[in-house]
């Protein structure tokens, strides 16, 4: 009932938008518009769980490779204790003589460490492994060489110089062969490089797919609602009340997609565990399968939901016009 | 409070709706607007409520000059402005309730206000009891008595009603203009268009005829 004195009093009250600009009304407001905004999806779940899963299952793609290639990534550093160069001595260069080559080798400043490998050492591991046992008791002597494992200082370890210095020990009297062992893991790791630059592309693209999938979605949802729209405009409501839960609803769209993603691929890290560990176990090493770590779930969680919003805020920006008189 | 000077609109498809309109309202007056069908009735009051904007002229409304007022601004404009439609524009899949507080929504006001409002409204339409209903389950009188407490719910100052008899009873449409006197009462201004003669006749307001989109008669208090 309009009442004479506040009919007056109220239009000032409410016309210009002063009362919203105290900063924790403003707040309370966006966080009642974005609860509402929850609500109003679960109120659909069907059509909204479909629209979470196509995010969900298209942003798990890049996170799975990702978690992959970390995998990779932190096996590959397991074998950085690898020494580059192993050089297998003559076979009849004795122990003492592998050791003088060793203390030789030890001065050279290029090498950061040499470790002996002696024959009765070598013979000892070969026979830890298994399965030898048989065939090693029928031998007389001792079939297998001294090593010397090569571990070269950082700045020598690029692969031409790991070369030159693989040619260099090959002319040794004492020397059989020597083989480069880091070669094909520095070639692994240029590879895992570039797999993990791949995981960030795909992301981006697949990202770009997240913005789409969600800013049709949106689209549809401005159509639907459009006598709404309408008539909220009509009784005076300003373009960013309409525009705020759209732009909500896009941010939940990507959030929960994101959170979908993650916890794919955490299923099937969880589901990988048991196989990688015996696998693991065949190699006689152990491996831990790791997956999404907190900082790489903040990364999908915020990423995903940044599209989400980018793409409600493109369809809201193409569809949403706000009062416009003809 | 209403003010139109030298106002023309045109409709590309149809020519002029109105043609050189000149007329004043004060505060708290009360008038009808009639006029045969296609006149421009409709049309007048859409510019008042910034539905759309003049071709040519001056429209000032509540001492803002409706041309100089930027797009941001129209929402607090309208908010000035109850509007009742021909044709209700309710939300046919919410509540009575949620109907009449969609101003006070927009508006930003707070629960407990909205809540206390609404149903100050819905007791002057005397549809209290019907708060939970949908629009769909309404008659046709009732869904105008909503569209009635949504305008007035926001207290504006100014109050349009488009046809809010149209198709009701004679008893009913007397029920509604006494609402709408009521209104006036406390100082409400208020245009109502109309075509219930005979009800215009039985009451001392003022009346605005137009006739081709002109201003064909304005009769005083008679
Ligand atoms: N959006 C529009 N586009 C083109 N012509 C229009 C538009 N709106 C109204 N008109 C024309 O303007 C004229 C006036 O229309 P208006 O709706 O104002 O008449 P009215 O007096 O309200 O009629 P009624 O009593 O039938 O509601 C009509 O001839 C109509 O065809
Ligand atoms: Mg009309």
């Amino acid at each position: 009932m309009p009442k004479p004195k506040t009919s007056k009093r109220t239009p000032h009250r409410r016309s210009g938008p002063r009362l919203l600009d105290m900063p924790g009304l403003w707040a309370n407001r966006h966080l009642q518009s974005a609860v509402a905004t929850l609500g109003r999806l679960m109120h659909t779940p069907l059509p909204t769980g479909m629209t979470i899963a196509v995010i969900g299952i298209s942003l798990a793609l890049p996170a799975a490779l990702f978690v992959v290639t970390e995998n990779l990534r932190t096996m590959a550093g397991g074998w950085d204790q690898a020494a580059a160069i192993s050089l297998f001595l003559k076979q009849d260069v004795d122990d003492a003589g592998a050791a003088r080559l060793a203390e030789q080798l030890r001065a050279r400043p290029e090498l950061a460490q040499v470790h002996l490998i002696s024959r009765e050492q070598a013979l000892n591991e070969f026979r830890a492994l298994g399965g030898f046992e048989d065939a090693l008791s029928q031998l007389k002597s001792n079939p297998l060489p001294a090593v010397l494992a090569l571990y070269p200082q950082a700045v020598s370890s690029a692969p031409e110089r790991l070369q030159a210095l693989h040619d260099e020990l090959m002319t040794l009297p004492e020397a059989d062969f020597a083989r480069m062992d880091t070669l094909w893991l520095q070639r692994f790791q240029a590879i895992l490089d570039l797999a993990q630059r791949a995981v960030l592309l795909l992301g981006g693209l697949l990202g770009l797919g997240v913005l789409l999938i969600v800013g049709n979605t949106i689209r549809l949802e401005i159509l639907n609602r459009r006598i709404e729209i309408e008539i909220m405009e009509l009784v005076g409501a300003t373009g960013a009340f309409i525009r705020r839960p759209f732009l909500y609803a896009g941010a939940w769209y990507g959030l929960l997609g994101g959170l979908t993603a993650w916890f794919l691929v955490t299923i099937a890290v969880v589901l990988l565990q048991q196989p990688v560990s015996r696998l693991a176990t065949l190699y006689r090493s152990e491996f831990p399968l790791t997956g999404l770590g907190p900082l790489a779930m903040l990364v999908i969680l915020s990423g995903s939901m940044l599209f989400g919003l980018i793409g409600s805020w493109v369809a809201v920006n193409r569809h949403l016009r706000g009062a416009e008189p003809g | 409070m209403i003010s139109f000077e030298h106002v023309f609109k045109r409709y590309p498809e149809r020519g002029e709706a109105l043609s050189d309109l000149s007329f004043e309202m004060q505060a708290g007056e009360m008038a009808f607007l009639t006029g045969h069908s296609g006149a421009g009735k409709s049309t007048l009051l859409r510019l008042i409520g910034l539905l759309e904007r003049p071709s040519r002229g001056q429209v000032i409304v509540n001492g803002r000059n409706l041309a100089a007022l930027p797009r941001r601004k129209i929402p607090y404009h309208r908010r000035e402005v109850g509007m009742i439609f021909q044709d209700h524009r309710l939300l046919p899949d919410r509540s009575v309730f949620d109907n009449v507080a969609l101003p006070l929504v927009v508006a930003g006001l707070g629960q407990r206000e909205i809540g206390r409002r609404v149903r100050a409204a819905l007791d002057q339409v005397g549809l209290l009891s019907r708060e939970r209903a949908t629009p769909v389950a309404l008659s046709g009188g009732e869904q105008q008595r909503v569209g009635i407490a949504r305008a007035v719910v926001g207290r504006p100052p100014l109050v349009l009603a488009d046809e809010p008899t149209g198709n009701l009873d004679p008893d009913l449409s007397r029920e509604i203009f006494g609402l709408f006197e009521r209104f006036h009462q406390v100082g409400v201004t208020l245009l109502i268009a109309t075509h219930d003669l005979s009800l215009v006749m039985s009451m001392p307001y003022r009346t605005l005829t137009l006739a081709d989109g002109r201003l064909a008669n304005d009769s005083g208090t008679c």
